[in-house]
C-alpha cells in the first residue's frame, strides 16, 4: 500500500466506519421492529402457539429440521409443514416415529400428549402465517 | 517466548486440538447417518450428533481464540499477563464447562436436560447453535469477562499496539454479542432477528477481527516485515470486515418476515464481504514475499499463506455464491449453505488457530521451529485436511445444486427426502472426503509428537 495513505487514515477509516455502520444497523433495525407488526403474525401467537416453541425448542427441532431455511439440513423444511400437510398428519407423525425402516433416517419419538401436540401444531400453524416474502419457492419447502 | 506467562495459552492450545477430533469424530457419525439413516439411532440420533459436532467447533475455536489472546496480548504488550493464575483458572471452568455439556447432548434426553437446568426459568435453548443449557451459557459469560479483564488490565498497563487493541477489541465485542443469545422472544420473527446478532455479527464480524490481529502478529514474527506495514493492512482489513459485514447481516434476514428492503441492504453489502477476506490472502502472500529473513518454522508460514486462501475462498467466494437475495430464494436452507459452512470455517478459523498454534508452540516448548521430519508431517497434515475441506465442499455444492433442482425448481417438485436420495452419491463421496480429512488430523496431531534434530534455536 502506498506510504501516503498513512496508518492513521486507516485507523480512522476502521473506527468511522465501524461506527457509521453499526448505527446504520440500528436504524434499520428500528425501523424493521416498526413493520414487523404488520408481516410477523402476532395476532396469531397464541398462549398455545408460545407453548408449542416452547416444545419446538425443547425438543432441538431444529437439529435436523430447517424453519425457514435455518438449522439442519437432514429432514424437511417446517415453515410450511402446516399447510403442506395439515394438522392431522402431523399429529400423528408424530406419534408413529421411529418408523423403524431399515437404513431410512429416524425421527425420534418425543412422547408428546395430546395437548403438547396441538400446542406444537398452534406454533407450526403460527409459523405458517408469518410473511416470508413468498420463501419457500414450493409446497415441498 | 519473552514472557513467561505466554506459556498459559498452552493448555488452551492442546484442548483445542482435543476437542477438534472430537469434533472430526461427529461430523463423520453425522455425514453416515446421510445415507445410512439408522447408523446408531436411537443412541445417537442426528440431531445430537450435530449439537455436538458444531458446539464443539465453537468451543475449540473459542479456546484457539483465547489461547491465541493469552500468548499475543503479553508479547504485544510488553508486559506479563495481568494474571496467569486467573487464565488458567478459567481454563479449567472453560474445560469442565464445556465437556459436561457435550456429556449432557449425548446422555440426558435434551428436554430433561433444559428441564434440569432451569430452561423454564429463562428460555435459551434449542436454537441452532446456542443449544448450550443456561447454565453453560453462563459460564461462557463468566470466563469471558474473566479473560477481558486480564487481558484488559495487561494492555492497559503495557505498550498498545495496533494488533493486541483490535484483538481485544473483537474479544469484546465476541462477549458483548454473545449477550443475544439470552434474549429469546416467542415471536419468531424478532427471536430469528436477534439470533444473527450473535452467529453473523460474531462469524461476519468481531471474529474477522480476532483473525485478522492473529494473522498480522503471526506475520510480523515470520517475515519480519515492518510493523507498520503490516498495522495499516490489518486496520484495513477489518475497517471492511465491519463496513460490509454489519449492514451485510441483511443477508440473513430475507425470508425470515423482515421486511423486503432487507432483500437490497443485504445483497448489497454482503457482496462486498468478500472484499476483507481477498485482502487477507493478498496481505498474506505479500508479506510472506516481502520477508525480510527465512523464518524456521515453515509450517507455519504455509499455515498462514493456506488461511489467507481458504478464507477467502470459503467465506469470501462460497458466500458470494449464494449471497445475492434473487439466488438466495433457491439456495436457502439448502446443502449449498452447508458447503459454504464447512469451508468457510474450517478456512477462516480453524485454519488461522492452527497458525496460531504451529507458531507458537514450539516456542512454548522451547525451541524457535519444530524439527524437519516433524514440520513435513505437519505440512502434510496441512494438505490432507485442506485438499479434504475443498472436496467436501465441492461434493456438498453439487449435492445443492441437484438438490434444488429436483425439489425447488424442476416442473414436478419432489419431496425433501425423495430429492435427498437422488443426491445420495455425493453425500456418500462427501463421507470419503471426510475420512481423510480425520487422517490428516491425525496427522497433525502426531506430527507434535515427533522429536527429531530440532532446527536453529533463534527465533
Amino acid at each position: 500500500m502506498s506510504s501516503a495513505f498513512t496508518k492513521s487514515a486507516a485507523r480512522n477509516i476502521f473506527y468511522g466506519g465501524a461506527v457509521f455502520f453499526f448505527l446504520l444497523l440500528l436504524g434499520l433495525t428500528f425501523d424493521t421492529m416498526n413493520t414487523l407488526p404488520k408481516r410477523d403474525n402476532r395476532e396469531n401467537l397464541s398462549e398455545s402457539a408460545l407453548r408449542g416453541k416452547h416444545i419446538w425448542e425443547t425438543r432441538n427441532c431444529i437439529g435436523c429440521h430447517t424453519m425457514m431455511g435455518e438449522g439442519a439440513y437432514f429432514a424437511p423444511e417446517l415453515v410450511n409443514v402446516y399447510t403442506r400437510r395439515g394438522p392431522d398428519f402431523i399429529k400423528t407423525w408424530m406419534k408413529i416415529q421411529p418408523s423403524g425402516a431399515p437404513g431410512r433416517r429416524q425421527m425420534p419419538q418425543f412422547h408428546l400428549d395430546e395437548q403438547q401436540l396441538d400446542d406444537l401444531v398452534s406454533f407450526l400453524k403460527y409459523a405458517s402465517e408469518i410473511n416470508t416474502s413468498k420463501w419457500p419457492p414450493n409446497i415441498e419447502g | 517466548m519473552k514472557y513467561k506467562s505466554q506459556a498459559v495459552a498452552k493448555p488452551y492450545f492442546i484442548a483445542a486440538i482435543g476437542l477438534f477430533l472430537g469434533q472430526i469424530v461427529f461430523g463423520l457419525i453425522m455425514g453416515l447417518q446421510y445415507v445410512v439413516g439408522d447408523f446408531l439411532f436411537p443412541a445417537i440420533p442426528f440431531n445430537v450428533a450435530r449439537m455436538v459436532h458444531t458446539n464443539l467447533l465453537i468451543v475449540w475455536l473459542l479456546f484457539g481464540f483465547m489461547g491465541a489472546a493469552y500468548y499475543l496480548i503479553p508479547e504485544e504488550s510488553e508486559r506479563e499477563l495481568h494474571s496467569p493464575k486467573l487464565a488458567l483458572a478459567m481454563f479449567w471452568i472453560f474445560l469442565v464447562a464445556g465437556a459436561a455439556t457435550i456429556l449432557g447432548y449425548l446422555l440426558v434426553p435434551y428436554a430433561s436436560l433444559a428441564k434440569w437446568t432451569g430452561n423454564d426459568l429463562l428460555a435459551t435453548m434449542g436454537r441452532e447453535f446456542l443449544e448450550q443449557p443456561l447454565p453453560t451459557k453462563i459460564g461462557i459469560v463468566v470466563v469471558a469477562l474473566a479473560m477481558l479483564y486480564n487481558l484488559s488490565m495487561t494492555v492497559l498497563r503495557g505498550r498498545k499496539t495496533t494488533i493486541n487493541l483490535v484483538m481485544l477489541i473483537g474479544l469484546w465485542g465476541l462477549a458483548i454479542f454473545f449477550l443475544f443469545s439470552f434474549y429469546n422472544p416467542g415471536n419468531l420473527v424478532k427471536d430469528k432477528y436477534y439470533w444473527w446478532w450473535v452467529v453473523h455479527l460474531w462469524v461476519e464480524g468481531v471474529w474477522e477481527l480476532i483473525m485478522g490481529a492473529m494473522l498480522a502478529f503471526v506475520l510480523i514474527k515470520v517475515t519480519g516485515v515492518d510493523r507498520e506495514v503490516i498495522e495499516k493492512w490489518l486496520y484495513v482489513i477489518i475497517a471492511m470486515a465491519l463496513i460490509s459485514g454489519l449492514i451485510g447481516t441483511g443477508h440473513h434476514y430475507y425470508w425470515i418476515g423482515a421486511p423486503e428492503y432487507w432483500q437490497w441492504w443485504g445483497s448489497v453489502f454482503s457482496a462486498l464481504e468478500p472484499i476483507p477476506f481477498f485482502m487477507m490472502t493478498v496481505f498474506a502472500f505479500n508479506m510472506v514475499n516481502r520477508r525480510r529473513r527465512e523464518h524456521p518454522n515453515k509450517a507455519a508460514v504455509l499455515w498462514a499463506l493456506g488461511t489467507g486462501v481458504m478464507a477467502f475462498l470459503g467465506a469470501g467466494v462460497w458466500g458470494f455464491l449464494h449471497t445475492l437475495a434473487p439466488v438466495n430464494f433457491y439456495t436457502h436452507g439448502s446443502q449449498i449453505t452447508a458447503a459454504h459452512g464447512h469451508m468457510a470455517f474450517y478456512g477462516a478459523y480453524a485454519m488461522v488457530v492452527m497458525t496460531m498454534i504451529s507458531y507458537t508452540m514450539p516456542l512454548m516448548r522451547g525451541r524457535a521451529a519444530n524439527s524437519r521430519i516433524s514440520q513435513v508431517v505437519e505440512m502434510w497434515s496441512f494438505w490432507l485436511m485442506t485438499v479434504a475441506m475443498v472436496f467436501i465442499t465441492l461434493f456438498l455444492t453439487a449435492a445443492g445444486i441437484l438438490q434444488i433442482w429436483l425439489q425447488r425448481i424442476a416442473a414436478e417438485p419432489m419431496s425433501f427426502m425423495a430429492a435427498q436420495e437422488q443426491v445420495s452419491l455425493f453425500y456418500w463421496m462427501r463421507e470419503v472426503s471426510g475420512l481423510i480429512f480425520l487422517v490428516g488430523l491425525v496427522l497433525y496431531i502426531a506430527s507434535f509428537f515427533i522429536k527429531g534434530k530440532s532446527e536453529a534455536a533463534t527465533a
